[in-house]
Order: structure tokens, then C-alpha cells, then sequence
């Protein structure tokens, strides 16, 4: 991916940061809460949601079960239909394919659609080494380039700044990458907005190579198909001359009916519209109308590891939607640049360690970037188990023994064994009641607990030694069978302390 | 009916008053309960943080432990989730059936007991906090709340956000406390925001979290599991 997350410290240390950022936190509160009611509305207005979710699964299963065949039939169409298609096994490759392209047309500079493949190649840094100028059109991707920023959210890029941030950003950078900003620019939502559109317009009908990604490839046909809500899509797909789109190799459904499933999740989930404003599909080149040359390139870059992978491998199902973000309590908390990734929240959490592999240390630590609360799981529009394969690279990173996890085996290992051995945990737990006045609520070096919550004070004695004085003896050995069921047999209950409170009593007879 | 009392570890040597809590509200709605004392853990904190190989005998003992139980209850989402979604997958026929008999509480008294007024007493101001795993992977939907309503005296406080994590994600806590303390103060936040006295929850391990929020910030909530306000009764109140 991009190499200007290379070198990212691991999750934890990045969102730190973001955590004591309190006007980040306030945005992103703000931005991901109303997006996510407005999600669940839209969600809800539809009988067979589950229904739609389950369909836009199994389509997407079914393809990447027959991923070879259906690329083939994907590359046969497009071919038929006046395209040429490129195979890209990695980044590298990919951004050598688009340079070659756009040099070969004697133009050195490109407009570009909203995309997360071409992000992910880092293609803009790649073809500006190659004298190349790549103009971002999308209003959130045009504020990130011109801020010189990264995206912090895979719909809403530059959600993690405010207007007043977008005001200054134009005011001082536009001048410098074509028509400048109108003097006196104020932070309204309608001037901001006009000021991009000027700076655009001119990008647009000077343009003669654009750029895309897609969300879907029709297999069936060779159509290639772009959601979006702005228009800028629409104009750099039918104005310039040549097309050039990159996409994931995990885009391609069968047929058109099969769009029909995700035209109806994708926008509830991601931008909670019934139906987006702009959906553009093309199919190969037109003597008459839109670009004349047509170029798909293929990319590969990690996804067929990635579908090697049994539990892995449902990653690939993710339509780019957001719903798992703006769902996310950690990705509230800790923002999007803290996942090292194009790919922030939950679904990044799981599919950057498998795109780019476990090796680096801020990939290693995405998979713990998550209290398993489910959220995620619950609202995806393709149902990915998200919790089920973050455990599952836990297993990974855990077997690769790296920084701090042999120490942790081994704790597991003492831990389970302990549990695996009743008497010597009973021992345990009574030999801490018993020292339990003892225990401070704060402890040196679990500083992780500690620094911001109170340890929780002991009982007098464990469960088991109540059930031992109180209820074993009527049941022979406190397994197994017999004993009356009636209430009033306790000796007098312990004082049997609660969380917070030494004197919380049982509730005893 | 018999059924095996599952306490779970975090219950067993931390918060023993849920355990005699759920013995004596089983015990009074007619239950027999036993509790096989070779049980421990369920295996949630190696498995959910990548040691699979080291959940196994913790699997296995469980496995054993609740044998020929017609039905097994625990007084905690978490560890329920964890046997019955994760058991299956070990190969292990005793887990498979095992997962299968496994009930959190709130969903043994409302659909196995068949009550929702289990003629409790407890008159405090109560907010409830669903956490994720009853809430998302046992789908326990409105059992909870429907024990709680049918409380005597019990006055229910709407938490803002409920169906938000706290926070406390196992070792996520330790491994991203930043992140897991914010989400934890916001949900205490939201918490005392209601003006209930009580912030009540079905898993002490979130509790324990907030708790120790609490504590630390002096805030005017006492945690107390639901198992705790369901055995309280006018005879035999909490306090």
C-alpha cells in the first residue's frame, strides 16, 4: 500500500494520540453518530433487509469461489467490447501499468475518481515520480490532497476536519494546483463547496486521461460501475479521451441481476440514501460518445493470499461501505489515521494484515484494535464475521512469537494451566481473599488497568468455599445429582464484598 | 428442573455475591442446582486473544465438568457466547454438546423457567447496560429489561447509547487502554447522566471495568449485576 504509512507506530501508541485530541474526538463523535442513525433508518425502511444481506453474501462467495472463471469472462467482455485488460500482481506492477498508459498519450496529468484501489497503490505518489500530476475530484479526497493529508475514513476521507480547517486549507493551497480560491472565502458549507467546484471545472474539461476505480465489474458483459454522490465521477468518466480503471480483482459479480442486491445495500449503508445520485456504467468503448480508449487494470496485490485463506478470505467480500466505521466505538475513539491504512475501522483491522501481510509492527497490532463487541458483524451489508477473523489473525500474529507475544504464550500457558488444575486455582483464590486488605487499587506496572480504573476489591473467600460450607454437604460430593431444591438450608451467608464496596452484603437468609 | 450452576472464574474469585445470588433466585423459583466443582474457566481470554491450542484443555475440563446436565446456566453473556458459538468448532464432542445446553442466565429464567416476574424487590433507580456478547451473539434482545420491569420498586432508567461497548473487550483493556478507558468513561458518563443510583449489567468482567471507572472517578453509581436485584427480595433485600 502507500508508502507513506510505512514506519507507522503500532495502533495502540497512534491512538493515544487521537484519544486526547478532544476536538477530533468531538468530530468524529458527531459525524460517525449521525451517519449511523441515519444508516439504521434507512436500513430499516426495507422488509428483507436480512434477506438483501444475506443474497449480497452469497453472490459474493460464490464469485470468489469461481474467481479464475469469472475473470476470465470478465476479461473476455471487456475485450469484446473494445477494452484492454491489464493483470497487476502487485502495486508496483499496477502503477507501472497506469504511468506506462498515461505517458503513452503524450499528457502528464490525469483527473481522478474517488478510489480505494488506487489509494491503496499509492498511485498518485507513484505517477508524480513519473512527471505526472494526478488531480483528485472527489470534495473530501480534494481537501486531503491539497492539505497534504491522509484519508481518515474509507466514504468520508477528511472527516476528521472541520470547516474552518477545509477554509484554510483552500484559501492557502488551491492557488498552487490551479484556479485559487475567491477572496474572502467564508466557512458555509455553499461557498466551500462553489470554491471546489471553480477549482475543479477547469480540471474536468482541460482533462484528456482519467482515472478510476470501480465498485462492481460485470462479468457477463465487461461493465464496469461507480456509485457516488457528487457528479465529479460522472465527468471524469465521459470527458476525457482515455479511461484508465483500477480495481481489486475481488469487484467482479456474475451478472446485472446480481447488482440489483447491491444497489440497494450499498447506499443505505454507506451514505444511508435510498438510492445514490449519480451510479455511472460503462461498458467498453463508444464510437460516438465518452472515452475512446479504454484501459481495466486487474489488481491482485495481497488478494489471493487473502482468498487462500478459509476464514481470512471473507475480507473479500466488503463492498467499501463504511457501516463498520461509523458503527465502530474504537474508530470513534482512536480516528482513522491511528489503522496505518487506506482501510481504517474494523474492516481495515482485518484486511490490511492480510493485503500487506503481519511483518510490521502496525499490522501486527490491528488485529487486537477491537473489543470484539460485534457492531461491525451486525451491520455489514455482506455479513463479514469481522470479530471471528480478528481472532483468527490473534492466532496468527500470536504463532509468529513477535514483540511482547512469547511472553504472553507463556502467561496463557501458566493461566491455562492453572484453570486446567481446580485445586491449585482454589488455592489461589483463597490465599488472595485471605490477603486481600492488602491489595492496593493501584498497582505498579499494570499501569494499562490501572492509570484510569480502580482494581476491584477481593471477597473474603471465593464462590466455591460458599457452596462448599452452604450447599456441598446435601449434595454429596457438589457434583452431580439430589438435594431438595429448598430454600432456608445456608448457614448464616459471609459478607461477601461487591465490586465497589467492602460491606455490599449477599442478600443471605 | 436441575441444572449446573457455570459461575465462571471471574465470578468464582471476584464477585462470589452473583454466584450465591443466581443458587438462591434458581433455588426459589424451584431449580435444583448443583455445581460441579471441576469447573474454571471457559478458555474466552486465551481464545479471543490468538492462543487456540492453549483454549483446548480449558474446552475440554468445561466439557467434562458439565457432562449429563440436561442444562447448564451462568450468570455472565460472555462465557455463554463463548461456549456456545466457539465450543462447536473445537472437535470435541462433549464441548459440541455441552454448547448446545448452555444458557445465560436471563435466557434460562425467561424461555427454559418460563418467567419474566421472578418477585424480586429492589427500590432503587436502575440503568441497564446490555453488553455486546448477551447483546450481539446470544441476542438476548428484551429478556433482560422484561426481568427488570417486573421488579418491585425498581424504577428503570433509559441508558443513552446502551447498546454501545463499554470498553472493556478482555485483554483489549490492557492491550489499548487508551481507547478502552475513553469508551469506558463514556459509558459511565451516560450512566450517571440518567440519575439512577444503580448501573446494572449480566457480565461482572464489563462491570469490573466500569466499576473500577467508577471508583476512580467517585462517581455516584454502584455496579451491581442483575442476578443480584433479581435474588433481592422485601424478606431478603440487597443492600
Amino acid at each position: 500500500m502507500s508508502g507513506t504509512y510505512l514506519g507507522m507506530p503500532a495502533f495502540p501508541a497512534a491512538a493515544k494520540e487521537a484519544v486526547g485530541n478532544e476536538t477530533l474526538r468531538a468530530n468524529l463523535r458527531h459525524a460517525t453518530h449521525t451517519i449511523r442513525d441515519k444508516r439504521a433508518k434507512a436500513v430499516a425502511e426495507l422488509d428483507d433487509w436480512m434477506l438483501l444481506r444475506e443474497a449480497g453474501k452469497r453472490i459474493k462467495d460464490h464469485t470468489l469461489r469461481h474467481l479464475d472463471r469469472y475473470l476470465v469472462q470478465l476479461e473476455e467482455s471487456v475485450t469484446a467490447a473494445g477494452g484492454v485488460v491489464h493483470w497487476a500482481a502487485d502495486a508496483a506492477e499496477a502503477n507501472r501499468i497506469v504511468a506506462e498508459l498515461v505517458k503513452a498519450t503524450g499528457e502528464s496529468e490525469v483527473v481522478k475518481v474517488k478510489s480505494m484501489a488506487t489509494q491503496e497503490i499509492g498511485l498518485n505518489e507513484a505517477l508524480e515520480a513519473e512527471g505526472i500530476s494526478a488531480y483528485e475530484t472527489d470534495l473530501a479526497e480534494l481537501i486531503v490532497q491539497l492539505g497534504d493529508d491522509r484519508p481518515s475514513h474509507i466514504l468520508v476521507p477528511a472527516i476528521h476536519k472541520n470547516r474552518g480547517e477545509i477554509r484554510d486549507i483552500f484559501r492557502d493551497r488551491m492557488g498552487a494546483w490551479g484556479r485559487a480560491a475567491p477572496e474572502g472565502l467564508s466557512d458555509t458549507p455553499g461557498e466551500l463547496a462553489e470554491a471546489a467546484r471553480l477549482h475543479l471545472r477547469e480540471k474536468f474539461l482541460r482533462a484528456k486521461v482519467g482515472v478510476s476505480g470501480a465498485n462492481f465489474m460485470v462479468a457477463e458483459t465487461g461493465t464496469l460501475v461507480v456509485f457516488e454522490s457528487e457528479g465529479n465521477g460522472r465527468m471524469c468518466l465521459t470527458l476525457p479521451e482515455t479511461l484508465i480503471s483500477v480495481v481489486g480483482i475481488e469487484k467482479v459479480v456474475p451478472s446485472w441481476r446480481d447488482l440489483e442486491v447491491f444497489l440497494q445495500t450499498l447506499p443505505r449503508s454507506s451514505t444511508a440514501e435510498r438510492m445514490n445520485p449519480y451510479t455511472t456504467m460503462w461498458t467498453g468503448t463508444h464510437d460516438t460518445d465518452g472515452p475512446s480508449t479504454f484501459h481495466l487494470v486487474l489488481l491482485d496485490n495481497g488478494r489471493t493470499a487473502t482468498l487462500a485463506d478459509e476464514v481470512g478470505r471473507q475480507a473479500l467480500r466488503c463492498i467499501r461501505c463504511s457501516a463498520c466505521l461509523n458503527v465502530c466505538p474504537v474508530y470513534e475513539r482512536a480516528g482513522g489515521h491511528a489503522y496505518g491504512s487506506v482501510y481504517p475501522g474494523p474492516i481495515g483491522a482485518i484486511l490490511s494484515p492480510q493485503l500487506r501481510g503481519t511483518g510490521s509492527e502496525i499490522d501486527a497490532s490491528l488485529p487486537y484494535a477491537s473489543s470484539l463487541c460485534g457492531a461491525c458483524y451486525e451491520v455489514c451489508p455482506v455479513a463479514i464475521d469481522i470479530p471471528e477473523v480478528l481472532v483468527h489473525l490473534r492466532e496468527r500474529v500470536a504463532d509468529q512469537g513477535g514483540k511482547g507475544h512469547r511472553l504472553e504464550k507463556a502467561a496463557m500457558k501458566a493461566a491455562g494451566w492453572v484453570f486446567d488444575h481446580p485445586r491449585v486455582l482454589a488455592a489461589g483464590e483463597k490465599a488472595a481473599s485471605r490477603t486481600r486488605r492488602l491489595h492496593p487499587s493501584r498497582l505498579p506496572g499494570a499501569g494499562a488497568w490501572t492509570n484510569t480504573r480502580d482494581l476491584p476489591k477481593l471477597p473474603p473467600e471465593p464462590f466455591r468455599d460458599w457452596w462448599k460450607k452452604n450447599r456441598a454437604q446435601d449434595r454429596g460430593k457438589g457434583a452431580r445429582p439430589a438435594g431438595s431444591g429448598t430454600q432456608g438450608r445456608d448457614a448464616h451467608g459471609p459478607g461477601v464484598g461487591g465490586p465497589n464496596s467492602d460491606d455490599r452484603k449477599d442478600s443471605g437468609t | 428442573m436441575r441444572a449446573a450452576l457455570f459461575v465462571t472464574c471471574v465470578n468464582d474469585a471476584v464477585y462470589p455475591s452473583t454466584g450465591i445470588a443466581t443458587v438462591r433466585l434458581l433455588e426459589r423459583l424451584g431449580v435444583e442446582v448443583d455445581f460441579p466443582e471441576a469447573q474454571s474457566c471457559c478458555g474466552q481470554p486465551q481464545f479471543n486473544t490468538g492462543y487456540r491450542r492453549e483454549t483446548e484443555p480449558l474446552v475440554r475440563r468445561t466439557a467434562r465438568a458439565f457432562a449429563g446436565y440436561d442444562y447448564v446456566v451462568t450468570p455472565s453473556g460472555s462465557c455463554a457466547a463463548m461456549v456456545r458459538q466457539h465450543y462447536p468448532a473445537f472437535g470435541d464432542a462433549a464441548a459440541t454438546a455441552v454448547a448446545a445446553r448452555t444458557y445465560e442466565l436471563t435466557e434460562f429464567l425467561v424461555d427454559v423457567v418460563g418467567v419474566t416476574d421472578v418477585g424480586a424487590y429492589f427500590p432503587h433507580t436502575v440503568t441497564y447496560h446490555p453488553s455486546c456478547h448477551g447483546l450481539r451473539m446470544l441476542g438476548l434482545g428484551e429478556r433482560p429489561r422484561r426481568l427488570l420491569e417486573a421488579v418491585r420498586g425498581l424504577e428503570l432508567r433509559e441508558l443513552p447509547g446502551a447498546d454501545e461497548c463499554c470498553g472493556f473487550g478482555g485483554t483489549f483493556a490492557v492491550k489499548n487502554s487508551d481507547v478502552s478507558a475513553a469508551m469506558g468513561q463514556d459509558k459511565v458518563r451516560n450512566a450517571v447522566s440518567t440519575g439512577a443510583g444503580v448501573l446494572c449489567g449480566a457480565d461482572n468482567s464489563c462491570l469490573m471495568h466500569l466499576g473500577g471507572i467508577v471508583s476512580r472517578e467517585d462517581a455516584p453509581l454502584r455496579p451491581v449485576h442483575l442476578a443480584e436485584i433479581l435474588a433481592s427480595t422485601e424478606e431478603e433485600p440487597w443492600s
